[in-house]
Parts: C-alpha cells; structure tokens; sequence
C-alpha cells in the first residue's frame, strides 16, 4: 500500500495534521501567527545550513527553527514590540535562506519544493518522520493540556494555581519548531503558517469547547490534505497550494454556517 | 499562626521602590481590604504574596499548604477561544459536575454554566471568577480589584456575596480596591496603600446615617462603608498628590508594625 506515491503523500497530510490541528488551535488562542510565520521562514536557512555541512535536513530546519522560536519568545518575555519585530526575524531569515541557498550548486532548482513543499515525493523514511515529529508534539501537547490552556488564559492566574507559564511557552516553542522541520517537506516553508493557523480558525466558529475545535481543526486539516492532494492530481496543479486552498474553502464555508446559526 | 503574611517586604521595578518595607499578616477568617491609588502597588503587593513577584527585601510567609482561591484583576480571554464557564471551572486543576454547580450556584450564576466565557457580562464574570476561586475549599480568597466596571448595586451584591462566602465556610478574604473612600462594609480592617503602608483602620459603618442613604440609596443594604483615612504625614510632590489631614480628623488609628517614619518622602505632620 505504501507503494503508492498518493497513498503516502496521503498518510503524510493526515500525520501532520495531527500535530497541526491542536497546535494550530493555540497559535490562534495566542495570536502567535507571526510567530509561526517567522520559525518557518527561518526553516529555509536551516535547509541550506544542512545541505552546507552535509547534515540531514530535517536536523538542519529542527536546529534553527528552534534556534529561531527561542530567539523569539525570548524577545517577547523582554518587552519587544513583537509585530516589528517578529516582521524583521521573519522576512531576515527567509532573505538569508535564500541568498544561503544561491551559494550551493544544485540546490536552486529544489527552492520551490522548499518554499512550497513537495509532499508527492513522500518517502518512507519521511513519513516516518513525518509520523514520529506529529506523535511527540500531540503527547506534549496532551501532556501540558490543561497547563497550556490555563496559561493561555491568564498568566498570573497559571502563576497562582502553582504553574510556571515560563515553561509551559517553552512547550509550544519546541512544539512548534518539531511541526516546521517536519511539515518543510509537506507544504513548504511559506504555507505551514496556514496549515497551522487555518483550520483551527475554520474550527472556531462551529465548536464550543477548546478540546472540539482543536480536533475539529486536525479533521479539516486532514480533510484539506487529502482533498488537496486529490485537486493536485487531477488538475495537475502543485500539491501543497492546493491543499492550503482546500482548507481556505473549508474556512469561507464555515464562517458562513457560523453567521447561518447566529 | 497566621495564614499569610509579609514582613518588610520591599519591590523595585528598575530603579524604582513600588514598595517599601510593607508589612501585613491575615489571620483565618478575616477579611481585609487594600485601598491605594493606581499605581500605589497594590497588585504588585498581592502578587509577592501569591510568590509570583521577586522580592527586593523583606520577607512572605505562606502557611504550609495553604490554599488560596485567586481572583486575577481582569480576564481578557481572546475571542478565537471557544470555552464555557463549566470548562474554566476545571482548570487547571479538574473538578466534577457537582462541585462545579455547586460552586456556580453559591456565587448566584448557576445558569451560566454552559455559557460562552466571552459572551458573559463583567458582573457576570467576575462571579464565575469567584466560583472557580471556591472550588477545592480555599482557606483565602485573594481578590484584586473584583469590582472593577461594576456599577453600585453589582459592586455592593458582590461584596455581600463575600461576606456570606464568608460566613458560611469562614474562609479568609484579602481583597484590593482602588477607590480610596468606599469599601466592603464587612472588612474587619482597611489598609491603604502608597507603596508603603499609610494608615490602617476598621471601615466606617454608617448604613443607618442618612447620608449614608444620600450616597448609596437603598439598593445596597449596606455592603458598602466609608473609610476614612488618617494620615499623619504627607507626601512630596513626586510621591502623587498631597492629601494633608485638617486638625478634625483625630480619631484612632494604628500603622502598620513596620511602618516607619524614616523613609525618604517629605513628612509634614498635620493637626
């Protein structure tokens, strides 16, 4: 079954939807959009780092996507006004990224399946990776569940029940970075922002509890990455666009069934 | 032993002293209110007890394992989070179906269970706040400015919400509140706040004088009480506003334990 190219681009979407779906919930509770924006930007130069110094990519984007994510969270904890500069960090590391790229022979003609993924050559060891990357992040998340969510609703109100918001940033930050090395490959440095931000808003408007709009949101993701991949073949338009297009319809039909109810 | 208390306990905030050497202990079952004006320190005083503020000087001492049922100032959830008020009962800590009605019907809003946090009134809110802060048996309730937005009435139906939390489990209350005259008529002491602690007295209750009827009306039945503070000292220029007492105001008052008249800011002794 594997055999099929389809079948693991398939297998692929839904894996990474696991992780995106709660994940994705969070970055919209805590308005971290730009934030996803910058560590996945960032993932292009960890590409041309490990391409550099022969490491594995998924290593490379892991290390500097990190690198990235603390870089950020720990400017926010001091005060920065984070719309500058999360906009300076985020286009700074995709323009390095790039110019990184240039330098290395034989790399410029796989820019776009940097940028904008290249799920349908999905190998084994990817999905494997893809699998394991989406797993940790889901049982860290479900983990810190509660503790994540308190203090996404109020610092001091985690401070006071004896929890340290400190660490549980520290959760998402990592979490974060684990879902852009992986997801580089899926649908490209430039759309895991969306896969991460716009099925979890899709899921808003139709749930009532946190817990059901973040599975609603891995489902619409899921659903987006199967569809996508589905218009992709049968269009022969570039799989990871198509899929980020599935789920903005996903999103436009669910703000309207929202204002239907209201 | 009390069940919380601060010994010269001093905060700075970069250069700047917030407190100074401020001293305070609660006892079980007492209710004690904080006055100060904005940026006297209030908050800053209820987050080092709570242990979340670092210390400059001074001392917190927190009886072991004690429970505290805690009222942030505000709440701003964002409105991308899908929550109702059952679901942020059970947070962090979770608490079953029974306890939460429970504690929902105590504060008076045992029909908002299923209602969204963002589409609840400040009123509203703030009780689902106290509800939560209820659960699993505190032995203090700390509150910080719980009636902020609140009108008159729901300012006074809150207070006597409290004083029956109060009187029914004998639970401790610390509660801040920026308005310098008007306090819960149930505080057994009133503290105000200026980054160190100014004066300290029992509320003024006049619920059966009749100006007391001219500035609240009858809806309050008499939850609130005037506070008349004492000052014997006056602050310089840089300290806020300059509130001198005339020779009229001499009835008793006591300080805080380490309240010292040594500290910097200018002193002009009235009376």
């Amino acid at each position: 079954m594997l055999d099929d190219f389809l079948t693991r681009a398939a297998l692929a979407g839904v894996g990474l939807s696991l992780a995106t779906g709660p994940l994705g919930s969070f970055v919209v509770w805590r308005r971290m959009a730009y934030f996803g924006d910058a560590t996945s930007h960032a993932a292009i130069l960890g590409v041309a780092l490990a391409l550099a110094l022969s490491l594995p990519i998924a290593a490379g984007t892991l290390i500097v996507a990190l690198a990235m994510a603390l870089t950020v969270s720990t400017l926010a904890a001091r005060g920065w006004a984070m719309d500058t500069t999360l906009g300076v960090l985020a286009h700074s590391a995709l323009a390095f990224g790039l110019v990184a790229v240039s330098f290395l022979p034989g790399v410029r003609t796989d820019l776009t399946a940097l940028l904008f993924g290249d799920i349908l050559a999905v190998s084994r060891g990817d999905l494997a990776m893809v699998w394991g990357g989406a797993a940790l992040v889901l049982g860290l998340l479900v983990w810190r569940w509660q503790a994540l969510l308190t203090t996404t609703l109020s610092e001091d109100l985690a401070h006071a029940a004896g929890l340290n918001p400190d660490r549980e940033r520290l959760v998402l930050t990592v979490a974060l970075a684990v879902v852009v090395a992986v997801a580089i490959k899926i649908v490209g440095a430039l759309l895991i922002a969306a896969m991460l931000i716009i099925p979890a808003a899709a899921a808003r408007g139709l749930t009532r509890s946190p817990e059901t709009m973040a599975a609603l949101a891995t489902l619409i993701g899921a659903g987006s990455a199967v569809g996508g991949l589905g218009l992709s073949f049968q269009f022969d338009t570039p799989a990871g666009p198509s899929i980020i297009t599935i789920a903005a319809l996903i999103f436009t039909l669910s703000v309207m069934i929202a204002s239907l109810r209201r | 032993m009390s069940l919380i208390s601060a010994s010269g306990v001093s905060v700075r905030f970069g250069g700047a002293e917030v407190l100074s050497r401020v001293s305070l202990s609660l006892s079980a079952g007492e209710i004690v209110t904080v006055v100060g004006p904005n940026g006297s320190g209030k908050s800053t005083l209820l987050r080092a007890l709570l242990g979340i503020q670092r210390l400059s000087g001074g001392k917190v001492a927190r009886r072991p394992g004690l429970r505290i049922g805690y009222v942030p100032q505000r709440l701003a959830i964002d409105r991308s989070l899908p929550m109702t008020a059952r679901r942020f009962l059970s947070l962090p800590r979770p608490c079953t179906d029974a306890q939460a009605a429970a504690a929902l019907t105590r504060c008076g809003v045992a029909d908002l269970a299923d209602r969204q946090m963002v589409a609840l009134s400040g009123g509203q809110l703030q009780r689902v706040l106290l509800a939560r802060a209820l659960l699993h048996a505190p032995e203090i309730l700390i509150l910080d400015e719980p009636t902020q937005g609140l009108d008159q009435p729901g300012e006074a139906g809150f207070y006597r919400l409290i004083e029956e939390v109060r009187r029914d489990t004998g639970v401790a209350v610390l509660l801040v509140s920026h308005d310098l005259h008007v306090v819960m008529a149930a505080s057994d002491r009133v503290i105000c706040l200026n980054g160190h602690v100014c004066c300290e007295g029992a509320p003024h209750v006049v619920s059966q004088a009749p100006e007391y009827r001219a500035l609240f009306g009858f809806g309050t039945q008499g939850a609130l009480a005037l506070y008349r503070h004492d000052h014997d000292h006056s602050h310089g220029p840089a300290d806020g506003p300059v509130h001198v007492h005339g020779p009229g105001c001499g009835h008793d008052h006591s300080h805080g334990p380490s309240h010292s008249h040594a500290q910097k800011e200018v002193h002009s002794h009235a009376g």
